[in-house]
C-alpha cells in the first residue's frame, strides 16, 4: 500500500490527505537542518536555522561584550611581574568584579588578557590542553614562555584571517634559563616583546611611568612599588577599572598569582573636587 | 534646510541603530621604514627599529630584517603581524629548498619567491611593503622592490615604508641613477664606496626621523658583502 502523506494544512483538515489534494508546500519534505536539527518530531531546541542559512556573515563576533582592561608587564633582575584589575565590565557595567585575568600556564609561564573575557577563556582552554599534552608525555618537557607566545600569535592572527577573530590582548610572562620573558599579542597577531608592555589603556597611562623608571636590573621590591603606582594611575583615570588588583609573579622558582588586594588611593586633590576650577564655561 | 540638531540631541531612528563600537579591521600600519642600497660588491640594507600604532609607540627595539643567509635578507615595513607571517612562511621555504637543494637560495631566486608569496595572497594582501637585498650570483649588489602583491622589480637602491616619500628623492638625487628610460639601459649600481654610502644611509634616515613620526627610536643597519653580513647601529631620537 501507498504511504499516504499526513497533513495539517487548514484546507484539509488534519488527517491523512485525500489521493489528489495537494495541501501545498507545507507537505512537501522540508530540508532538515543538517546535524543541529532532529530528524523526526518538532523542532526541538537547537542552533537558529535561519542563522544557519543566512546568508549575512555572523556579526556578534565583530564586537566584544564582557572585557577586561589593561594588563601590564615588567621584568625584573629575577623574573617578571604581571598586574591587572579583576573585573570583567559588561559595556560599562561592573559586571564581574572577581575575574581572574592573570592564569598560570605552566611552571615558567603565565598569561594575563584583556578584552573579551569569553574569548579569553577559549584561549585557556587551548592551553591548558597543550599543557595536558605535555604532562601526559611525562618526558619533562614542557612549552618555553617563547614559545607559548608565538602559539598565541599564531592563534590570534589566524582568527584574525578568518575574519572572527579573538578579541584580545594578551601579556605573556615567563622565566626560563635564567632570562624574563615578556611578550604581548594583540587581537589581529601583532606582537612584541620588551622589558615593559602594557596592553589597553595602560599603553597610554602606564608605560610612560614604566619608561621613566623602568631598568633591567631593578629588585623585585623596586618592580613591585613600580607597578602598584602604574596599576593606581590605570585605575584613577581608567572608568572600566575597580580597586581590587592581582598581581603575579614568575621567577626561578615558578609562577605565583597573588590573592586580590586594593591599593590606597586619595580623592582629595582640589582638582578632582572641583575639576572646572580652571577651565571657565565647563561644568 | 533646519539647522542641524547639536549632536546630543540626535535619536537614531528605529531600525537604524548607530554604531556603539570601534569597528574592526583586519589590517593596521605599524609604520617604519626600510632602506636598501647595492654597490658593485656590497649591499646595505637599513631599517627602523620602532613599531608603533596610531600616535602610540608600542615598541622601540622590533627588527624589520630576515637574515635568510650570508647573501639575502629581506626587509619589510607595513603591518608587523603580516610581516611576521610572511617572514615565518619565507624562512621555513628557505629551509626547506636547503633541505632539496644543498645549498642556500639565491638572491634572485629569493626575490622571486617573496614575489610568488605575496602574489598568493592577492585576495587578502599581506600589508607589507618589501625590499629583498643581498648579492646576486656574480657578487654584486641586488635590490628587489616590491609593492604589497608582488609586483617586483629589481633596482640599484630602493626604500620602503612610512619614510619612503622623505628618502627616496634624495636617494635619487644622492645615488644620481640614470632615469631608466635612458637607452641603452645605463649602470644602475651606486658608485659610491660602501663607507660612503653607509654615511648616505644614515643620514637619510637622520632626516627621515626628523619629520616621520613612524621613523626614530634605531636603525638596524647590514653590510652585506662577499664576507658575510657585517651589522651596524644608528640611534635616532625617540620622540
Amino acid at each position: 500500500m501507498l504511504h499516504r502523506p499526513t497533513s495539517h494544512s487548514a484546507a484539509i483538515g488534519p488527517g491523512p490527505v485525500p489521493s489528489l489534494a495537494n495541501p501545498g508546500p507545507a507537505l512537501e519534505q522540508q530540508p532538515r537542518h543538517a546535524p543541529q536539527a532532529p530528524s523526526c518530531g518538532s523542532e526541538a531546541f537547537c542552533v537558529d536555522p535561519q542563522a544557519l542559512s543566512s546568508s549575512h556573515p555572523r556579526q556578534h563576533t565583530q564586537y566584544p561584550y564582557v572585557t577586561g582592561t589593561s594588563v601590564l608587564g615588567i621584568t625584573f633582575k629575577d623574573g617578571v611581574l604581571l598586574a591587572c584589575d579583576t573585573l570583567g565590565a559588561y559595556g560599562s557595567t561592573k559586571r564581574y568584579k572577581s575575574f581572574d585575568r592573570l592564569r598560570k600556564v605552566n611552571d615558567v609561564c603565565m598569561v594575563g588578557a584583556s578584552g573579551e573575557l569569553s574569548d579569553f577563556q577559549y584561549i585557556m582552554r587551548l592551553l591548558e590542553e597543550l599543557s595536558d599534552d605535555d604532562f601526559c608525555m611525562d618526558d619533562g618537557h614542557h612549552l618555553k614562555p617563547a614559545e607559548v607566545h608565538s602559539y598565541l600569535t599564531r592563534v590570534l592572527y589566524n582568527r584574525r584571517n578568518k575574519m572572527d577573530p579573538l578579541w584580545n590582548s594578551l601579556v605573556v610572562g615567563g622565566f626560563h634559563s635564567g632570562k624574563p620573558f615578556l611578550g604581548t599579542v594583540g587581537m589581529i597577531g601583532t606582537s612584541y616583546t620588551d622589558a615593559h608592555l602594557a596592553t589597553g589603556f595602560g599603553n597610554h597611562l602606564a608605560r610612560p611611568l614604566m619608561r621613566e623608571k623602568h631598568h633591567p636590573d631593578m629588585s623585585e621590591e623596586e618592580a613591585v612599588a613600580l607597578m602598584h603606582e602604574c596599576l593606581k594611575v590605570c585605575y584613577y583615570r581608567d572608568k572600566n577599572s575597580i580597586n581590587k588588583f592581582q598581581l603575579a609573579k614568575v621567577t626561578k622558582d615558578g609562577v605565583s598569582i597573588s590573592e586580590p588586594f586594593a591599593l590606597e588611593t586619595n580623592w582629595g586633590f582640589k582638582l578632582f573636587q572641583n575639576p572646572a576650577a580652571n577651565a571657565v564655561g565647563t561644568w | 534646510m533646519a539647522t542641524a540638531l547639536p549632536v546630543r540631541a540626535q535619536v537614531p531612528a528605529a531600525g537604524q541603530a548607530t554604531k556603539q563600537h570601534a569597528s574592526w579591521s583586519p589590517y593596521d600600519d605599524n609604520g617604519g621604514t626600510v632602506v636598501a642600497v647595492a654597490g658593485d660588491d656590497y649591499c646595505i640594507v637599513a631599517a627602523s627599529t620602532r613599531m608603533s600604532t596610531g600616535y602610540s609607540i608600542l615598541t622601540r627595539n622590533k627588527s624589520k630584517i630576515l637574515r635568510l643567509n650570508p647573501k639575502c635578507v629581506v626587509a619589510s615595513a607595513g603591518m608587523q603581524a603580516d610581516m611576521e607571517t610572511l617572514h615565518k612562511m619565507l624562512h621555513s621555504r628557505h629551509v626547506t629548498y636547503q633541505f632539496n637543494h644543498r645549498r642556500p637560495m639565491s638572491c634572485p631566486a629569493t626575490a622571486q619567491l617573496l614575489s610568488n608569496t605575496l602574489y598568493y595572497k592577492r585576495f587578502f594582501p599581506y600589508y607589507t611593503f618589501n625590499l629583498c637585498a643581498g648579492l646576486d650570483d656574480e657578487g654584486r649588489g641586488a635590490v628587489y622592490t616590491y609593492d604589497a602583491i608582488g609586483s617586483y622589480e629589481r633596482v640599484g637602491y630602493g626604500c620602503q615604508g612610512s619614510g619612503k616619500e622623505l628618502i627616496q628623492p634624495v636617494l635619487d638625487n644622492q645615488l644620481k641613477a640614470a632615469s631608466p628610460l635612458v637607452l641603452p639601459q645605463q649602470q644602475w649600481l651606486s658608485s659610491l664606496p660602501l663607507e660612503q654610502a653607509v654615511d648616505l644611509v644614515k643620514g637619510a634616515f637622520v632626516s627621515a626621523g626628523e619629520r616621520d613620526i613612524y621613523t626614530g627610536d634605531d636603525v638596524e643597519i647590514l653590510i652585506i658583502t662577499k664576507d658575510g653580513i657585517r651589522t651596524d647601529s644608528l640611534q635616532l631620537k625617540r620622540d
